[in-house]
């Protein structure tokens, strides 16, 4: 099919058709002026040279948006490192998308605030690593605390809704009272504590990232107080770490069910991280057009609905609630992609995922002894690669 | 809590900071979209709300739908529906 026909012929189909892409999340680019050490790019994201041109970034917008895509997000890497950004957002805001800049905030000056304000961006969501100078930049192995603070008041000042996002794991849980007092006085209007999902850089640390159940409760605890005192001012989303679950999370709401990233180079995944998962290469929007590849692609169709499961999954009746669970999980802790994600308690391998928790239990010293921790950057992408490791 | 939720029918509504309501063809409805996510409206809904606007008051709002589906006494269902509304902090009272 050529690459730039828009036909939506498929939604014509006999057969039942999944509804559209609803989420769009545009990875612009795996660079990025930050080393963080949770950070779920791939492995192997030096390996990654070639980044879509401007035009082919405005085809993919304009085919998505055709498609029904209504949420469009700028992510990375840092996606303000791409000089186009406030042409692709003009772009997508003319299109009719809610257009979300997901950003470190390095880069985010007052007149590139000022642009992207102008040019429709509707949200920007700002990540932060702690609440203390220190730990932020030695989380992120990098000096950019006193910036995110100034970069938050620019994006309150040009009256952009912020959500602030803090990656939040062994080393930070204890300061998640600070951290919320943090985003309160920004005037954030959401605080995501998104507590660490053991993927990509996460995973190579992960003992020294997994929290302990006691560190867990107390910061549930701590969040949901400032939940309802705070209700009027600011809302407040824990995401539970799901090594401390026995039923695993409906990954991305369902595989090729409304979430579709496309990555620096065109590569497009059902999720972020699915590019890890062996088989067959997903397609790529320099070949294939949306279209095609949400609805027909072997990529997009491999994990969809119930049809692709194994037991316990097939006869479970709760299967529709999770779809199985996570593909990439499954693959990293049962090294098969095809079963029960083991954070379920039904999975044979659900013995992984309790060792680790197990691990977590224990105190820092004993827990982090397999290495130091391991930064973002090209060296460390470059020896992961080398290594064999694929997450 | 100190904020209002009740809604008169003098008062004038709008579509609330960060949501925005836009038709969605490929689902046929009306929509609220927010930061990273979306609320899918039903008819009634959708009718409802596109006519806030921050201009005309519930009391038109109700007139006007009375008049286009040839209905009457529609008014304690909007105002009942904006108070949902405004629960959920998808619309903020204007004046």
């Amino acid at each position: 099919m050529d690459i730039n026909s828009e036909s939506t012929s498929a939604l014509a189909d006999d057969k039942p058709t999944p509804g559209p892409p609803l989420w769009l999340l545009c990875e612009l680019t795996y660079r990025c002026p930050l080393h963080c050490v949770f950070c779920y790019n791939p492995v192997n994201f030096d390996n990654v040279k070639n980044e879509l041109d401007t035009e082919s970034w405005i085809r993919v917008l304009r085919q998505s948006r055709k498609l029904g895509s209504v949420q469009c997000g700028f992510s990375g890497g840092e996606p303000l490192l791409r000089d186009d950004l406030e042409e692709l957002v003009g772009e997508a805001h003319k299109l009719g998308y809610y257009t979300n800049l997901l950003t470190s905030g390095v880069g985010l000056t007052e007149s590139r605030t000022s642009v992207l304000k102008d040019a429709g961006l509707d949200h920007i969501q700002l990540s932060f690593q702690d609440s203390t100078k220190e730990l932020n930049d030695f989380l992120s192995h990098t000096k950019t605390f006193d910036l995110k603070l100034k970069v938050a008041r620019t994006i309150t000042d040009h009256d952009i809704p912020m959500v602030l996002n803090c990656v939040i794991h062994r080393l930070n849980i204890d300061y998640i009272e600070n951290i919320i007092q943090m985003a309160i006085e920004l005037g954030a209007e959401c605080l995501e504590l998104a507590n660490t999902q053991f993927y990509s850089w996460a995973k190579v640390n992960q003992a020294h990232l997994l929290p302990s159940r006691e560190q867990l409760e107390r910061a549930e605890k701590i969040t949901n107080e400032y939940r309802d005192k705070f209700a009027d001012k600011i809302r407040i989303i824990f995401v539970v770490p799901d090594y401390y679950e026995t039923r695993p999370k409906k990954c991305m709401n369902g595989w090729g069910n409304v979430f579709l990233t496309i990555s620096p180079d065109g590569t497009a995944l059902p999720c972020h991280t699915a590019a890890m998962l062996p088989g067959p290469a997903f397609p790529n929007v320099k070949q294939h057009s949306i279209e095609e590849i949400w609805y027909r692609s072997e990529g997009f169709n491999r994990f969809r609905g119930t049809d692709w499961m194994k037991e316990p999954c097939r006869s479970c009746s709760e299967k529709e609630n999770d779809l199985g669970g996570c593909r990439c999980q499954a693959y990293m802790l049962a090294n098969d992609p095809t079963v029960a994600d083991p954070v379920c308690d039904k999975s044979p391998e659900h013995h992984n995922v309790e060792a680790a928790v197990a691990n977590a239990q224990l105190p820092n010293k004993q827990v982090a002894d397999e290495h130091p921790l391991i930064f973002r950057d090209a060296k460390s992408s470059q020896k992961l690669d080398k290594d064999g490791v694929v997450f | 809590m100190s904020k209002e939720t009740t809604i008169s029918a003098s008062q004038v509504v709008a579509i609330a900071k960060p949501y925005r309501l836009q038709f969605e063809e490929a689902q046929e409805s009306w929509v609220l979209l927010y930061p990273e996510g979306m609320v899918k409206l039903n008819g009634p809904a959708g009718e409802i709300l596109k006519r806030c606007d921050g201009i005309k008051s519930i009391e038109t709002v109700v007139g006007e739908l009375e008049a286009a589906f040839e209905q009457t006494g529609l008014q304690q269902d909007v105002i009942s529906f904006c108070e949902i509304a405004l629960q959920n902090r998808w619309i903020t009272i204007s004046r």
